[in-house]
């Protein structure tokens, strides 16, 4: 074994020059629902009861209906940026419903399906994409960067593949506290070229860190497809690489990412050891409301993988078990898009922050460079009020 | 008290913070076993377990990100980046990652508890690659503190409240006064403010301003100086960020007259932060031109390392144009 200090007394000899090629390891995909929804007769099956499987399809839908609104109102120029999940809402969703609540979520940017599953509200999506003064991130990032404690959500941040050897770390603390419970590391196919990727999972195979690896492998990275991205196997090859238990599902198929996660979960935590998922699916949506895919991508592929939809698939196997009940659906769907609007409404009538939260929290307390250009900023504003609407109404007189 | 060169007074804060709170872990590459290359970190798996004091594979972006989920988590890490050198591959962890964790999420999450320690400097033969000292680049990030401790007593007692502050601190260590700086440490806790600069000396016609290994270099120069009758006033700025703006204010104002030296290339240099800052507070009270005494704008060379370094000659010979301006 090549692991061992003796590193070379167990390794094999060759006499003959033998260079390995390509794909030389069968990484098989794993798939329980075909695209119409019906069960492979032979497949594993997770154990899913009613409830949870609505909870899922529930998610699902609501998370549709989130997303399309909030495309429309980044369109009216009601917020400046959104970022939708269409395609992918069976892996993150299905991958979140096999966790335990006390598990930490360390998500890349579309994992709005994970959030929503734990609970994330209406009104909560609606101050983060406000930037107002109820946000928790009070205002400070762009639309979309959500984060809850109390859920165990960490707080999202743009750059790519940072939060992959930071998800090693936060699993290796959560294994030193003796907690019952992982971190699950979500990014993209194009976040595993970033170099965190190669040095978070190499962390977390050598230090034994109980996470899951979950990368959704959707085709695109903004506009440059996977065939430029890597010219491996995909991101599951990377996994045995580094000595990472490791398994491929299709992120199309939410019983076969559920239970993945699930295996995945058990074996982490039992064995104190990563697991890598890779899920294939597809970037129904564009990257955001900053891209057109119509640039870089046929109508004939979406259309392909329209018919490979996670939703309908999901609708279809939860109808042959006859859990749907159409009336209370058609109400959910139709309450959904009301609050939504409504919830809109409010949060965008909410004032940002107070002007000293500029400085709050770069420290636990601002030093005295921070407060002395707060001061200055403070006279500034009195002067030019009209220029600082926002804010020039509320500065305190001290 | 006991006589302890910087390497021993850094091991044992890390000693004494382990054994306070079981949270405090200590990794980085060759830190495990071996106590780290330059032994900062001996004994500590056997004393506290591999668990606790551990090696990394050798990725400082690895190592950073891993640091930045542990100290997310609420655990204590002390991260060691082996060279000052080699901390370039974790610049975006700690650019965009460590000092904005708690920004961004609103103090929702932070970084609070990480500690990064690296040895920093020049003067040990160590040419382009274990010379440098980038403090200025990190002077930079909203978020971050940076303490740089010049004898083993300071090392002690800043390390202990570098560790123990809520807010992440890149400790930087002068490497070549690892084992060349010995002093009386004591051997119970103790910790040194962080953002405070400390008047080493006082003195009435010119101030002094340094950090790290070069407070001795300016120390020397002012033997020097006080010989041609020069009063020189010496700070050890001890934190570049926040840094001590008031203590080397309140000093300018009394001299006239400020010298600031640094190892590293003077355009950027964080010798340019001060001056700007100083002459904004002391225009009226300046006597000459803020005067700098830095490392060349080069890349850190080894064969004419002696011709490279702000030493105490050049430092004399500034103190003099200043004080004659």
């Amino acid at each position: 074994m090549v692991n061992e200090r003796n590193h070379l007394s167990d390794v094999g000899i060759s006499h003959k020059v033998n260079i390995i090629g390509k794909g030389t390891v069968d990484l098989p995909m794993l798939q329980i629902l075909q695209p119409d929804g019906s069960v492979h007769d032979d497949a594993d099956m997770p154990d899913l009861s009613r409830d949870e499987a609505l909870k899922i399809f529930r998610t699902m839908h609501y998370i549709r209906v989130l997303d399309e609104r909030m495309v429309g109102a980044q369109r009216q120029g009601r917020i400046s940026f959104y970022l939708a999940c269409s395609g992918e809402e069976a892996s993150t969703i299905g991958s979140a419903a096999a966790l335990s609540e006390n598990d930490m979520i360390m998500s890349q940017y579309r994992e709005q399906g994970a959030l929503a599953y734990r609970g994330y509200r209406t009104e909560q999506f609606m101050n983060q994409m406000f930037s107002n003064k109820l946000d928790p991130n009070k205002g400070r990032q762009m639309p979309i960067h959500y984060g809850d404690k109390a859920l165990n959500f960490m707080t999202i941040s743009s750059p790519l593949g940072t939060q992959i050897p930071q998800a090693a770390g936060y699993a290796y603390g959560q294994k030193m506290a003796g907690n019952e419970a992982l971190t699950i590391c979500y990014f993209g196919e194009g976040a595993a070229s970033e170099g965190d990727f190669h040095a978070g999972l190499n962390m977390a195979s050598v230090l034994n860190c109980p996470v899951i690896f979950f990368c959704r492998n959707n085709g695109y990275a903004i506009s440059t497809p996977a065939s430029e991205q890597f010219s491996g196997d995909g991101i599951a090859s990377r996994g045995l690489g580094y000595g990472v238990k490791t398994i491929r599902v299709d992120g199309n198929d939410v019983l076969a990412v559920y239970l993945a996660t699930q295996k995945a979960r058990e074996i982490a935590l039992k064995e104190n050891c990563p697991v890598l998922i890779e899920a294939m699916t597809y970037r129904l949506a564009a990257h955001s409301t900053s891209d057109d895919p119509t640039g870089y991508r046929s109508k004939e592929e979406e259309q392909k993988w329209r018919e490979k939809d996670p939703v309908q698939r999901f609708e279809n196997w939860m109808k042959s078990k006859d859990w749907i009940d159409e009336a209370e659906h058609k109400q959910f769907v139709e309450q959904t898009r009301q609050d939504v609007l409504a919830a809109m409404k409010k949060a965008e009538q909410v004032d940002i922050c107070e002007i000293d939260d500029l400085i709050n929290d770069v420290y636990d307390t601002p030093p005295w460079h921070l407060r002395e250009q707060l001061s200055q900023l403070k006279q500034h504003i009195r002067l030019y009020p009209e220029a600082y609407p926002k804010t020039a109404g509320r500065i305190n007189h001290d | 008290m006991i006589k302890m060169n910087m390497l021993q007074a850094i091991n044992n804060a890390l000693i004494t913070a382990m054994t306070e709170d079981e949270k405090v872990m200590v990794f980085g590459e060759d830190v495990g076993h071996f106590g780290g290359v330059f032994r900062a970190t001996s004994n500590l798996q056997h004393q506290f377990g591999k668990g606790r004091c551990f090696n990394t594979p050798l990725t400082e972006q690895g190592i950073i990100g891993f640091a930045n989920g542990l100290a997310s988590q609420g655990s204590v890490p002390v991260a060691e980046i082996q060279f000052g050198d080699y901390i370039f591959p974790a610049f975006d962890q700690i650019v965009n990652e460590t000092a904005k964790f708690r920004y961004r999420s609103g103090g929702q999450f932070t970084c609070g508890t990480l500690t990064i320690r690296t040895p920093y400097g020049g003067g040990i033969a160590g040419g382009l690659y274990h010379s440098q000292s980038p403090e200025a680049f990190f002077a930079h990030i909203p978020g971050m503190k940076i303490v740089i401790p010049r004898n083993p007593y300071q090392a002690k007692g800043l390390l202990l409240a570098s560790i123990r502050d809520d807010n992440p601190v890149l400790f930087m260590e002068p490497k070549r006064l690892y084992r060349a700086s010995v002093g009386d440490v004591p051997e119970e806790d103790y910790e040194l403010p962080l953002g405070k600069a400390e008047v080493v000396k006082k003195g009435d016609h010119i101030t002094l301003l340094a950090w790290g290994a070069q407070v001795e270099v300016i120390e020397k120069a002012a033997e020097m100086a006080e010989k041609d009758g020069i009063s020189c006033e010496i700070i050890d700025l001890r934190s570049i960020l926040p840094w001590d703006a008031e203590t080397v204010s309140e000093s300018v104002k009394k001299t006239g007259r400020l010298l600031i030296n640094h190892e590293a290339p003077q355009t950027g240099g964080f010798a340019s932060e001060i001056s700007a800052t100083v002459q904004e507070r002391c225009f009226l009270y300046l006597e000459s031109p803020i005067t700098r005494v830095c490392g060349l704008d080069t890349p850190y060379p080894l064969a004419h390392e002696k011709e490279y370094m702000p030493d105490h000659l050049k430092t004399y010979e500034a103190i003099k144009r200043c004080v004659n301006f």
